[in-house]
């Protein structure tokens, strides 16, 4: 996919973490450029996680710089930073939906907050969004315990999305999902990226994932961004970790 | 953010065409002016039964997001409703997706349930009252699994959490020493005060003496104590059980083949039970030196007539009453902190509710339970 390497909406530049003395990242310097799909692997603990979390804010580093849509979110004041979060959604690896509110409340939370719509308009949005992710509107007014862990996935996406974001992090957005649906969750992510003009930043384990859904792919390891590039470059790479995973029992079964 | 300050507003400009009419739309059909185009759907709604067939020509939209595509699907709707043969035309090859993927909307919602008539506390009442059964009830087996535990730790010593226990005996009783006794210290102090500034009206100073040696071997001592437990415990013990859990945490060790009231109750429960009387005591020796040094600094009852008038006034039955009712009192406050904690459900909001009940229960069942003790002492003669 042809785009310009300069048009990037999130820009990581020597990103240094550290949780007591360990090192979790280490200088890491990465690209996510606008309206792509960025699959970002490593092994377990390599701190896929944390680098999310570093983007998002919520964890803090100790060297380096971070620029999203252009905007270094060290400097920027409080009124850039909402405007920044109003442009991006984020879906946590364990759906984050609010214990307390009904599926309908979790969906329109964000849009209440930054919109002033009418109820109606409001209820049809949410419903819209639930179809989107593949959910009936017979679940608007469940509370998130008395979902399955998969429809919690569901939801928790349909919020991330409810503002009609630029960006989307997803953190293991098809853990705990049948393949089937994990299938159609790619064909989403792709589709909403096609007519959004969507970017995603996906941290992912899911081969099938990286194989359907994803522009790039991104590999984490000791710290650093130790290859990024297409499914081809990474199949060609003679880096001893990308060729056990790329080129492992289950790549192969689904490269075919 | 300079690109989307330059787009315009949403427009739908009307123009006949033959017998139809179609409807251009135009410029940035996104949440942004989602209550400009509410109002410009809703107006163009108001054509239905007008023109035979009606195109919704959306060539000339700069942009759309969801927002935009669904009052565009709802107009489509509306007025094929009313009997108007509504198309959408030039849609670009990004935006028919997402077009096709309103399209797929279900037409209509459960609406959100209404709540709040003047039915509603009425039933709430009615309700509370109710659910009062169904608590003794639960705290009644509670005992009863608690003692059946118990019974089987006696017979088979080794299934019995020693380390838990002391850890919990740690939390409840060594770390709540300072606590109990700044506040029992304090009762003291303001009990003598009081006292000293009443009973001098008439010359009854040192009487002071025996209403704080009464009143707090007996009552305050056991009853503050057990407050500030039920505050401090209590909560605590519900908080932990109740998000253990909502993690399913309990679930785990059950299907592990552990019996959560082994392995997570009865330690809280003997931990307690053996803090309550420890702090009790403890309390008691505060309240009274703090009554004791007030009554020497502000009511110039020196020590030495202090102790030579606690010594006549006070028996040892006082003391003994207080420290039996401090066991008793770890029960219900255990009990019934592990029962709301066990009826936690999966929400924050859930754990929130049932840990303040835990409170506002454990200190009713207190007092209650030191009615009753007053009743059973007074006719036994103690």
């Amino acid at each position: 996919m042809a785009v310009d390497p300069s048009d990037a909406i999130i820009r990581v530049r020597d990103v240094s973490v550290q949780f007591g003395s360990t090192k979790v990242l280490d200088e890491l310097s990465l690209d996510v450029r606008r309206g792509e799909i960025l699959g970002f692997v490593g092994p377990s603990g390599a701190g896929k996680s944390v680098l999310t979390r570093t983007i998002i804010g919520l964890v803090p580093k100790v060297s380096g710089r971070i620029e999203v849509f252009g905007i270094d979110l060290d400097a920027a004041d409080a009124a850039e930073r909402r405007g920044v979060e109003r442009r991006w959604g984020i879906l946590f690896q364990q759906g984050a939906l609010f214990s307390s509110l009904t599926v309908r409340q979790n969906i329109q939370f964000p849009v209440r907050e930054y919109l002033n719509l009418s109820q109606r308009l409001l209820d049809e949005i949410t419903i819209a969004k639930l179809g989107m992710v593949g959910l009936k509107p017979e679940v608007v007014d469940r509370f998130p315990s008395e979902l399955s862990g998969g429809m919690i996935k569901r939801v928790a996406l349909a919020r991330a999305l409810a503002l009609d974001p630029e960006l989307v992090f997803l953190d293991e957005p098809t853990s705990g999902l049948d393949p089937i649906g994990a299938g159609d969750f790619d064909e989403l992510v792709r589709t909403l990226q096609r007519t959004l003009g969507l970017t995603v930043f996906m941290v992912t384990h899911d081969l099938d994932s990286l194989h359907t859904a994803c522009d790039r792919i991104a590999v984490l390891g000791s710290g650093k961004v130790i290859a990024a590039g297409t499914m081809a470059d990474m199949q060609a790479s003679e880096h001893p970790w990308l060729r056990s995973y790329f080129h492992g029992k289950r790549a192969r079964a689904v490269v075919g | 953010m300079a690109q989307e300050l330059k787009l315009d507003g949403p427009t739908l400009e009307r123009i006949a065409r033959g017998e139809g009419l179609a409807l251009c739309a135009a410029g940035s059909w996104t949440a942004m002016f989602a209550p400009a185009l509410e109002r410009i759907v809703a107006d163009a709604e108001q054509l239905t039964g007008t023109r035979p067939n009606i195109f919704i020509d959306v060539s000339d939209v700069a942009k759309l997001d969801t927002f935009g595509a669904w009052l565009i699907e709802r107009l489509r709707r509306s007025l094929t409703e009313g009997g108007v043969e509504a198309k959408i035309a030039g849609l670009s090859a990004n935006y028919s997706s997402l077009v096709d993927e309103v399209r797929r909307v279900e037409p209509t919602g459960p609406a959100e349930p209404v709540s709040g008539s003047f039915r509603a506390p009425i039933e709430r009442l009615g309700r509370t009252v109710y659910a009062f059964g169904d608590d003794l009830v639960a705290l009644i087996s509670m005992m009863g699994a608690v003692l059946a535990a118990m019974l089987r730790a006696i017979l088979h010593p080794s299934t019995f959490r020693l380390t838990s226990t002391v850890h919990h005996l740690e939390q409840v009783c060594w770390r709540a020493v300072p606590i109990v006794v700044l506040i029992t210290f304090l009762i003291g102090c303001i009990i003598s005060q009081q006292g000293i500034f009443h009973f001098r009206k008439f010359g009854a100073d040192v009487f002071v003496v025996d209403m704080l040696g009464v009143l707090v071997l007996r009552e305050i001592g056991v009853l503050l104590v057990a407050i500030m437990v039920a505050g401090r415990s209590g909560s605590a013990y519900t908080a932990e059980l109740g998000s253990m859990k909502m993690r399913e945490e309990i679930d785990a060790l059950r299907t592990m083949g552990f019996d959560p009231i082994d392995v997570l109750i009865v330690p809280r429960m003997i931990a307690l039970v053996l803090a309550m009387p420890i702090l009790t005591f403890l309390g008691a020796m505060a309240a009274l030196y703090g009554g004791g040094l007030v009554a020497w600094l502000y009511g110039g009852v020196d020590p030495d007539a202090f102790l030579l008038r606690l010594r006549d006034a006070i028996s040892i039955n006082h003391f003994t009453v207080g420290m039996i009712k401090a066991p008793v009192m770890a029960i219900v406050i255990g009990i019934v902190a592990c029962v709301e904690g066990l009826a936690v459900q999966g929400s924050a909001e859930s754990l929130g509710q049932h840990t303040t009940a835990s409170v506002v229960k454990g200190i009713f069942f207190v007092i209650v339970m030191d009615g009753v003790f007053a009743i059973f002492f007074a006719s036994i003669g103690m």
